[in-house]
């Protein structure tokens, strides 16, 4: 790989040359609170060799680093301000108190701080519309806020933008038992959609960690993956429509509960996945399938990497239909949770094993489904791909396993610092990024890897007991070019909000962000809805 | 010495409970059923004292429907050595149970019967009892600590009583309950379903071991609690005195 040093006047001769391939030049980091900048190396690609050859060219520019600044073109808010939104939305919904503004200027891993002076709640779509409208005409920026349970700081303010959380937007519409589409507002809590489903005899189509406080509106806007991706796909497929309220306050009302609707371009997939850049979620139509009554897991152990993969392999060949999860963890992951959190048993406590794979099945025939899974548990057995493994037998049993897969992420919070990256790789290449990060770190920092390996997403964590640049130096942009010399996906799951708003080129063309902007532009022309996020901050010069 | 444990088919402890329409009983269609808690923790302590030596053979009995052999399979990949399994299509009452488990004993000759102190679908907690009296044998219920004794043929036990812990000393062969404190129950490896498969579940009815199901006892209804209503959030201190005393009636 070649690197060039470029200074600030070389780089921009050189943008003109490259015809605007040249991705971003700044990073921000916040760290225990404090602001740092460092340089970072950008990366171009060059697509246009691709027909031919299929191969991609990278180069790297060690860039001038800036620190993220304010849009000046934003207003500060006033007390005008204040007293139209207090008009608007009642006392009780407009919020000031510094207490509660802490908690929504906060992300939840305490990484990324804004200063909102301002949150709002409003209670409807008209309410939201309402303050985009008033925000666009008076150029104050917003930020779009569910649950906070983002993982990339795109949940939380920079600067002093207005929060607008959609918490109070949490009623269930209608739910229709024949198809199983639900309609509800954005701010409905997944677990409560889950135990409202519950009852009704259905499922949500997506279940992650987060469940317990974050939104739907928030998970389609950030297109959230989770547990159960493997078997039902991802939101750009569950979510049958939905209605999103533009920056300027028009209501675009796609909220459809058709299975087929080819009528025009399918607008409703720009806001699954954009991070509230391009307008607020505020109702969502999913399609959820039947409770199937007949769960099985198994908790397994394996020797090596292949293994697991082979394991993989095997599972979708033989459990065909039943698989409903395939999840692994190392033996760091697993240390890790034994020793930070409570109540957690090693399930297969005879000896520590390398890795760990959860396996979920899920069908309509207790009998039929259990011996299908131990059939195909006790074959892989004696062919050597498991060592151990406990099947549960019970559903007590059962969520003890998942505690364990799901715990990982608590345990590395409560080890110390943590740095974490969401990638997208093809799943025989997947560990070697472990191996890589391992040797390079040395004993810096301890390397974890989990994920769902059932979609090729690794979860590369690098825990350490406090953040340290040395870390970060060898960490980035080391794991952004393996990715994407591998072809990967830099965020699979957690999006790029502003902790991978620069990245944005290591998985993406440029002509392709190009047109994100374009889309940016046309929706959000004053770049009101989540600014500094997303896209790429040269695309707003 | 032989231990017999017995352990009951039940609705699983995570699985929601719900009323059946008619008001006759729990729905059970369509429920995932799994061992009672209490049973899983008697068969680990029966398999702990096999492990230590003191017991030769674990045997789990199970009795009800053909579905049984399920738990039974459970019980036999957890490590019990074999199973029996006593059909019977109807509903069975403690005393039933205590009746056919003497006969079962009286066939089987164990050292000790273990049981768990209650299982959580009717939370009747007397077949223990029952079975101890129609043995007449010496009983320790509620059990949180086992130590045998081999060679004084003595059971220690430990239980849970209100305010302290009670330590009681058994003759064998004696009835033990267990409490949820005594033991951690393990998990079924996938090496012990495997070897599970090959052991024996014996099958006996009622009528075999001549004993009638016939039941004295009629459920008239059952019911669920009466629902919680949402709290309210108060704005004043003065609402909260009002409420306090003109509706909660406490002050």
């Amino acid at each position: 790989m070649e690197k060039l040093r470029a200074t600030s006047s070389l780089r921009r001769s050189l943008k003109s040359i490259l015809n605007r391939q040249l991705s971003s030049i700044s990073e921000i980091r916040y760290l225990n609170g404090k602001r740092s900048c460092q340089p970072t190396f950008s990366l171009i690609r060059d697509y246009k060799s691709l027909g031919e050859a299929n191969a991609i060219r990278y180069r790297c520019f060690s860039s001038v680093s800036t620190v993220v600044q304010r849009n000046p073109s934003f207003s500060t808010l006033n007390s005008d301000d204040i007293s139209y939104f207090k008009r608007l939305l009642g006392e009780k919904s407009v919020i000031q108190d510094e207490d509660r503004l802490e908690t929504v200027n906060t992300d939840w891993m305490r990484k990324y701080k804004g200063s909102s002076k301002l949150l709002l709640q409003p209670r409807s779509t008209e309410e939201v519309a309402q303050i985009l409208k008033y925000c666009n005409s008076r150029c104050l920026a917003v930020v779009p806020q569910g649950g906070n349970t983002g993982l990339v700081g795109g949940s939380v303010p920079v600067f002093d933008e207005v929060v607008v959380n959609l918490g109070s937007m949490n009623n269930i519409i209608s739910f229709d038992k024949v198809s199983g589409i639900l309609v509800c507002e954005a701010g409905c809590i997944l677990e409560n959609l889950i135990s409202f489903l519950d009852n009704q005899g259905f499922i949500m189509p997506l279940d992650l960690g987060a469940k317990g406080s974050c939104q739907i509106g928030g998970n389609v806007s950030t297109n959230a993956g989770g547990l159960r991706l493997v078997r039902y796909g991802s939101l750009h497929g569950n979510v049958l429509g939905l209605e999103a309220v533009l920056a300027n306050g028009d209501v675009l009302d796609m909220l459809g509960t058709l299975r087929k609707d080819n009528t025009g371009y399918d607008l409703k997939h720009l806001f699954i996945g954009s991070e509230g850049s391009l307008g607020i979620v505020t109702k969502v139509s999913i399609l959820t399938p039947p409770k199937l009554s007949s769960v099985n897991i198994a908790f397994l152990a394996c020797r090596d990497y292949s293994s697991c993969q082979k394991l993989l392999m095997e599972a979708k060949r033989k459990l065909g239909e039943l698989l409903s999860a395939f999840e692994f963890l190392d033996i760091q992951a697993m240390d890790l949770v034994l020793n930070h959190l409570d109540g957690v048993r090693n399930p297969l406590p005879a000896s520590m094993h390398n890795f760990y794979v959860l396996i979920e099945t899920t069908g309509s025939d207790e009998s039929y489904d259990r011996e299908k899974l131990e059939a195909f548990l006790l074959s892989s057995m004696e062919g050597g791909l498991i060592s151990d493994g406990v099947l549960a037998q019970d559903i007590n049993q059962a969520s003890s396993f998942w505690r364990i897969r799901e715990g990982v992420p608590e345990a590395l919070m409560k080890a110390g610092a943590v740095y974490k990256y969401d990638l997208s790789l093809p799943v025989e290449k997947m560990y070697d990024l472990v191996d890589d990060m391992r040797t390079r770190l040395g004993d810096l920092a301890r390397v974890i890897g989990y994920g769902h390996l059932g979609d090729g997403n690794l979860h590369l964590n690098v825990s350490a007991l406090q953040y340290d640049d040395k870390i970060l130096e060898q960490i980035e942009p080391y794991v952004y070019e393996w990715t994407s010399k591998h072809r990967g996906s830099i965020s699979a799951e957690h999006g790029l909000g502003l902790m991978k708003a620069n990245k944005i080129y290591y998985s993406k063309s440029p002509e392709t962000v190009k047109t994100m902007g374009s889309i940016k532009k046309l929706l959000d022309p004053n770049g009101i809805l989540n600014p500094y996020k997303v896209l790429p901050h040269s695309l707003d010069s | 010495m032989k231990i017999m444990v017995a352990v009951k088919r039940v609705v699983d402890y995570a699985v929601k409970i719900r009323v059946k329409p008619d008001k006759s009983g729990v729905e059970t269609q369509n429920v995932k059923m799994s061992m009672n808690p209490f049973c899983e923790i008697a068969l680990e302590e029966a398999l702990k004292i096999k492990e230590s030596g003191l017991a030769k053979e674990v045997v789990a009995v199970s009795m009800g429907p053909s579905n049984c052999v399920d738990t039974l399979r459970t019980g036999l990949a957890m490590g019990a050595d074999r199973a029996i399994h006593v059909e019977a299509s109807r509903d069975l009452v403690p005393l039933t149970v205590a009746k056919l488990l003497k006969k079962l004993v009286e066939v089987e000759n164990p050292g000790l019967l273990i049981l768990g102190k209650q299982a959580i679908d009717d939370d009747c907690n007397q077949t223990g009892q029952m079975i101890a009296g129609l043995l007449g044998w010496p009983q320790g219920t509620f059990a949180s600590k086992v130590v045998l004794d081999k060679e004084k043929q003595v059971a220690t036990v430990d239980r849970e009583v209100d305010g302290g812990l009670e330590t009681l000393c058994l003759d064998l062969p004696a009835v033990i309950t267990t409490d949820l404190r005594l033991n951690q129950p393990r998990y079924a490896t996938l090496p012990n379903i495997m070897k599970a498969k090959s052991k024996p579940i014996k099958k006996i009815t009622p009528e075999e071991l001549n004993v009638d199901v016939k039941s004295d006892l009629e459920v008239v209804q059952v019911t669920e609690p009466p629902k919680r209503k949402a709290g309210v959030i108060l704005s004043s201190v003065d609402e909260l005195i009002d409420k306090l005393k003109n509706e909660a009636h406490v002050i």
